[in-house]
């Protein structure tokens, strides 16, 4: 193989692989930056993959090319009226945040399987009518080498990374931004300052729920095109490990999941590359988990959280 | 309200709504509860085969749910029970295999592996904690998932040959017992149980009966207050999940050589592991609690299998009650405020 062709595997896989990582560790961002912790990422992906193949096979017949786009927005919607499950517990109720997204991935895969079985009397779904496609980006496409690598691919891909910087704009440079900031480092100031922390908290977790639907919903629309209790299977803790891999920045967050979908992809085509026949395959596997420890460990520059990340907000209490 | 008696309402309660709230999912997705819950009781107890596949499962959960209430004791919170166990299942299965040695020192050390292996693998963010102050939350569950990977290229590479399972284990490190498959016709019950009682009894001898105990408790109320007592934080830290890694292989070990009797691949986790935390949690971390959730959990996971036979119920419906279960459990801030409201309105 010359390396432009592997380069060329390389680049589209990493970019078809990463953009649910993405979206769903931009969730993650949103919810820890607030104070949230959120193990929950995983089942918020299982209830999106769900939500959107479901209403991609039944409405395909009506919606026709539209219906994969229609069903991202549904996965949205439902993945956030899921996560404000984790927020009544974890804001209102004052359960363990790390407790409450055990129970949310539980509840996701235990609700999602059951209806699957209840509806199509088995384990997994049919495939999807329409599924998503490459798509060429006019002109930009027709550049000559770099066209067909970088501008040939999911549009979902693009989504993905353009919403990192949206996110990394609300975050960093809007009074929104500032003030979800502030109810994740200090919510007993922010609340001195007027600012609503449990409103804050509510919104943050929300957002994390419609972005985590939505990457599973890309996920399972573009790679696995069913549904089953195996169509997510640690995709939400990858995300979760680029949330802390890329220090709780949208774009470090971003980074992070390219690279981990880079390593994801090759685990599986790794072996078409002469220089990592050597290494095993499951350290490529392993690769994102063995790379976050090392980053809390502080061999690759000290991740530090959100200083209330994990602590209920009390009102009144110092 | 006395908190001793919250602290047995809370759970009791908490079980009740995750029964109802089950009840009620059955109701709308168009299934009668009644059958269902029946099918699943038949299922659990319906006869001595059912009671023996019943007690086999509650095994692990027992080891697990020691694990995560071992840890929790001493303020830590191990979500890596999955991984550890894992390990300590391949590393007995290896073990039992690499030996050919008489039963009464082959299978103690194939057992022993199995807590090692954990152990290990819960030495690592326990010394990480203790050292870089990392949290253990993370570390656990990215331990867990270096471990499958790792488990299942040990599996495939280099204790089978390219094989997706390996082969049995030698009677000789084999927990299984022809006395308790007579007894229960034949399903898979082994001795494992045994281990799991008295393994609890260990839990609780540690934690309430010796100085170590006292240090891992005091360290999991005040870090601060027992650093001033002249307590080593660090080494209680490690310890705590050191001892909480080994609880959980040795759950591994149980089903490495009892329940399965070789080791074999894994597309994703048996989620013995994280039910082990809801198992710790609504035990209330104490040897008893752990024991009474473990059977509760058992009951519902095996009941479960017979609900879509009998009643075509599926059976995730037992995991959508066991995740509602934890929510519950978790959020007793509003079932004991509940609680008190309603004994203030009585008065």
């Amino acid at each position: 193989m010359d390396i432009l062709s592997a380069f060329e595997i390389l680049v589209k896989s990493m970019l078809f692989a990463s953009a649910p990582l993405i979206l769903t560790a931009l969730g993650g961002v949103f919810s820890e930056r607030s104070g949230v912790v959120n193990i929950g990422l995983e089942g918020l992906m299982v209830i999106g993959a769900f939500s959107a193949i479901i209403f991609n096979i039944t409405f395909a017949s009506t919606l026709g090319g539209a219906t994969p786009w229609v069903a991202l927005l549904v996965a949205m919607a439902i993945g956030g009226l899921f996560s404000l499950i984790h927020a009544l517990a974890s804001i209102t109720f004052r359960a363990d945040q790390v407790v409450s997204g055990v129970a949310i991935n539980f509840l996701a895969l235990g609700l999602s399987v059951f209806l699957v079985k209840a509806w199509y009397g088995a384990g997994q779904t049919p495939k999807i009518p329409v599924p998503m496609y490459y798509t060429n980006i006019p002109i930009l496409s027709d550049i000559p080498v770099i066209g067909t690598i970088f501008f040939s691919n999911y549009l979902t891909s693009y989504v993905a990374i353009i919403i990192a910087f949206i996110a990394w704009f609300v975050l960093f440079k809007t009074p929104f931004g500032l003030r979800l900031r502030s109810v994740g480092e200090h919510p007993l100031a922010a609340d001195t300052m007027g600012i609503n922390v449990y409103r804050m908290r509510y919104i943050a977790v929300f957002i994390s729920g419609i972005l985590g639907g939505l990457g599973g919903a890309v996920y399972a629309q573009t790679i696995t095109q069913d549904f089953s209790g195996t169509t997510i299977t640690g995709q939400g803790f990858i995300a979760l490990a680029a949330v802390i891999f890329g220090k709780w920045h949208p774009l470090g967050a971003m980074g992070a999941a390219l690279f981990f979908g880079l390593a994801q992809s090759l685990a599986i085509i790794g072996s078409s590359f002469a220089f990592l026949q050597d290494v095993p395959n499951w350290i490529l596997l392993a690769a994102p988990y063995i790379l976050t420890i090392l980053a809390l460990a502080g061999f690759i520059g000290r991740a530090d959280s959100p200083k209330a990340n994990g602590i209920p907000y009390i009102k009144g209490k110092r | 309200m006395s908190s001793r008696l919250q602290a047995i309402l809370v759970p009791v309660i908490s079980v009740l709504l995750g029964l109802i709230a089950g009840a009620i999912v059955m109701l709308v997705s168009g299934f009668n509860p009644i059958e269902g819950y029946g099918a699943l009781l038949r299922g659990a107890f319906g006869d001595t085969f059912y009671i023996g596949e019943t007690i086999r499962q509650i095994t692990p959960y027992i080891f697990a749910g020691l694990a995560v209430a071992f840890a929790f004791r001493t303020g830590l919170f191990n979500i890596g029970v999955e991984g550890q166990l894992l390990v300590g299942w391949i590393a007995s299965v290896w073990v039992g295999l690499a030996f050919d040695l008489p039963k009464f020192i082959h299978l103690p050390m194939a057992v022993l592996a199995g807590a090692a292996a954990g152990a290990i693998w819960g030495f690592v963010p326990g010394f990480l904690k203790a050292r870089l102050r990392v949290h253990e939350v993370i570390v656990t569950i990215m331990m867990n998932y270096i471990a499958l990977h790792l488990v299942n290229y040990l599996v495939r590479y280099v204790i089978s040959d390219e094989q997706n399972t390996t082969v049995a284990v030698p009677p000789s490190a084999s927990l299984k017992s022809p006395f308790l498959e007579n007894l229960t016709d034949f399903s898979t019950l082994h001795n494992g149980i045994f281990l799991a009682l008295a393994a609890a009894i260990i839990f609780w001898v540690v934690l309430e009966k010796t100085t170590t105990g006292f240090e891992l408790r005091s360290v999991g109320f005040n870090q601060h207050a027992s650093e001033y007592a002249g307590m080593n934080v660090n080494r209680n830290i490690v310890l705590s999940m050191v001892i909480s890694g080994a609880f959980a292989g040795l759950g591994g070990a149980m089903e490495g050589l009892g329940t399965f009797g070789y080791g074999f691949i894994h597309g994703a986790f048996s989620g013995v592991g994280f039910d082990g935390i809801a198992v710790a949690l609504l035990g209330g971390n104490v040897a008893i609690g752990v024991i009474l959730a473990a059977a509760l959990f058992g009951t519902l996971k095996v009941g479960a299998l017979n609900m879509p036979i009998e009643s075509g119920v599926p059976t995730e419906l037992v995991e959508i009650v066991i995740a509602l279960i934890i929510f519950f459990v978790a959020s007793s801030y509003i079932i004991r405020y509940l609680l008190n409201r309603y004994k203030k309105g009585a008065k």
